[in-house]
């Protein structure tokens, strides 16, 4: 016998004081169950679809080319040779950029706001960084263009060569055109702040306040105090923000199109245009004439898309690891 | 307990040592007051550069942006190079619909697999799910863009308002699962006890009780990642791709703001520069409003969840 809802009616005891029971559990809780753990199951099978498809479909280009794949700089869709090494070192070297800049910034402004502030003023200013995330890329790069492109031109540019004399260092040399790497990490550097002081400004919220006052109380000064006992506290934290940032720089894809001046070409100097592996997919993929350069474009494709997994699985997991350990720890 | 005090005895004058102690002592504190002092200037001067970048974007976004709009910018057609006038009607348009595809495809799946993550909480299949979407939210979007032309434009044959749409929702997908499963974990659990107590099955319990208190936070969290999706611009670039006309149809090529204020940006006239900085001031307004209403939920939330 079955009831209305689908669970199975059984006779559990045969004879004097027979009993029934009810086995499993009613139909639509089974579909229920059946159908929050297959949309559960989307998110890893959407991750696999993303390798299988991209990794398939960039797989002549990986195999024919191998290692040198990542290392040969020419790039030429015309006579089929591929060598994604100066979008590589591109993608490495503007997100570089980017955290050199943005660290001690996102780092500053979230201490500022943890242990500095008055607490009127903690949710605006912590409002306006988080704001910085909501700006979308594309609106980043027009700001780029007509901005912080003709700044960098006439007075920063010429100012960090000439008068800095920075030339010497070789990083900084050659005509200031705009279009650069430099340009591309600075943008990338405001476009990662928000993610890096927001996951800091969390850990060091959850530093507890007897780290603080126990350093006080010993005769530190403020400073010495955060540098003494929160900072160390919120480190690994802090590292995983940061790392978190890195995933994003890496992958970040209109802004630094518009102003890294997408040249495929390796130049010590920042002033120099570069490429970076998202740009040069924007540019060509829409263009790709042949299944060679398709190939080429999708292997390109694969390789950014294993960078940031592994980034962003560190990240994830560094942060994962502080929030285990502080709730233990203040629990 | 009290020690007994020892006698009184006479002041000592300081020895010779004792005084070039103290004094150095009173020398390096000075110091460290100092650095300190400065290093919280530092930490100022952070906030203060921090928050100047957004100032700047918003302050060029305003000057530049209103100047060109006007009523023809939302109702009018985009018109070739020379002709004055012109708007962005296609791609406003364009935009409300990928981001209603987007919803369509990419909530039920987000709030559903929230929902697992909340109630399968602890379990090894949940824990792998909850690190994956964390994965899944930092792939860089020209790689989901690609990944939704190798898998549905490429077999039809042409861009699609369809695979724009579905590939923004997959990158709702994460977004909305973490927030649902945060919102749904905070609903006290003496709710679903006392639902599953009076004879609701699990199943209804889920959805009419638990689901439905944790509704407002899951509205904020959905919107806020409308809000995050509806500037991308990247995964449309071989989905969506864009549209000079006017077109409704979701198996066609679609207009969309953040396509329409790339090429505008890139390309090299005076009057398309201008309608990109209205086409990003829209863009921007358009997504205030979105974060806006997600503000507005999050307090109705709190106002309500004294009451109840």
């Amino acid at each position: 016998m079955t009831l209305p809802d689908g669970r199975a009616v059984v006779a559990a005891r045969e004879g004097e004081g027979a009993t029934l029971r009810i086995h499993g559990a009613p139909i639509g809780d089974r579909v229920y169950s059946g159908a929050i753990t297959f949309f559960a199951l989307c998110v890893p099978l959407l991750l696999l679809a993303i390798a299988w498809e991209i990794g398939v479909a960039g797989w002549p280009t990986l195999h024919k080319f191998g290692f040198g794949f990542l290392t040969s700089s020419e790039w030429d869709p015309v006579t089929g040779k591929f060598g994604a090494a100066p979008a590589i070192y591109g993608t490495i070297v503007s997100s570089i950029i980017a955290l050199v800049l943005a660290t001690p910034l996102a780092i500053g402004v979230s201490l500022f706001l943890s242990d500095l502030a008055p607490r009127w003023l903690r949710q605006p200013v912590g409002f306006l960084v988080d704001l910085l995330a909501a700006i979308p890329s594309v609106v980043y790069g027009l700001w780029g263009i007509f901005v912080l492109l003709p700044v960098l031109r006439d007075p920063v540019m010429p100012f960090l060569r000439d008068t800095l004399h920075l030339d010497k260092t070789g990083l900084f040399t050659g005509p200031a055109y705009g279009p650069s790497m430099l340009a591309a990490g600075i943008i990338l550097a405001i476009m990662i702040l928000p993610y890096i002081s927001s996951v800091s400004r969390e850990v060091l919220l959850a530093v507890p306040r007897s780290q603080r006052e126990a350093a006080l109380a010993l005769g530190a000064t403020r400073w010495e105090a955060i540098w003494g006992a929160v900072l160390p506290y919120a480190r690994s934290g802090i590292v995983g923000g940061v790392i978190l940032g890195l995933g994003r720089a890496l992958g970040e894809t209109m802004a630094v199109t518009m102003l890294i001046g997408n040249r495929p070409e390796i130049a010590a100097s920042l002033f120099a245009p570069g490429y970076t592996m998202a740009s040069l997919l924007a540019n060509e993929f829409s263009e790709a004439s042949s299944d060679a350069h398709l190939s080429a474009l999708m292997a390109v494709a694969f390789v950014l898309f294993v960078i940031t997994l592994i980034v962003n699985a560190i990240a994830r997991w560094l942060v994962w690891q502080v929030s285990r350990n502080t709730s233990g720890r203040t629990a | 307990m009290s020690a007994a005090t020892p006698p009184m005895a006479p002041p000592l004058r300081p020895t010779l040592r004792q005084r070039a102690f103290s004094e150095r002592t009173v020398r390096t504190l000075k110091r460290r007051r100092v650095v300190s002092g400065a290093m919280l200037g530092v930490l100022i001067a952070a906030a203060v550069l921090a928050v100047l970048p957004l100032i700047f974007i918003f302050a060029h976004l305003l000057k530049l942006g209103i100047g060109s709009l006007s009523w023809d910018f939302f109702t009018k057609m985009p018109k070739p190079v020379g002709e004055a006038g012109g708007g962005l009607a296609n791609a406003i348009v364009g935009t409300l619909i990928l981001i209603g595809l987007a919803s369509a495809f990419g909530l039920p799946i987000g709030v559903g697999a929230g929902l697992y993550l909340a109630e399968q909480r602890g379990t090894r299949l949940a824990n792998g799910v909850r690190f994956l979407s964390d994965v899944l939210n930092g792939l860089p979007s020209i790689v989901m863009g690609i990944f939704a032309w190798q898998f549905l434009v490429r077999p039809v044959g042409h861009f699609s308002a369809l695979a724009g749409g579905v590939v923004l929702g997959a990158m709702m997908i994460p977004m909305v699962a973490r927030t649902t499963e945060e919102m749904v974990g905070i609903v006290p659990v003496s709710l679903r006890e006392a639902a599953l107590a009076l004879g609701y099955t699990r199943w209804r319990t889920s959805l009419a009780i638990v689901l439905r208190t944790a509704s407002a936070g899951i509205v904020t969290g959905a919107l806020v990642a409308i809000a995050r999706i509806a500037g991308e611009t990247a995964p449309l670039l071989f989905t969506a791709f864009g549209n000079q006309f006017w077109s409704l149809s979701l198996k066609q090529p679609i207009a969309a703001l953040p396509l329409q204020v790339f090429s505008y940006a890139i390309s090299p006239y005076d009057a398309w520069h201008s309608l990109a900085w209205a086409g990003a001031l829209v863009l921007i307004a358009l997504i205030f409003i979105i974060s806006l209403i997600a503000r507005f939920a999050t307090r109705a939330r709190f106002a309500t969840g004294g009451g109840d």
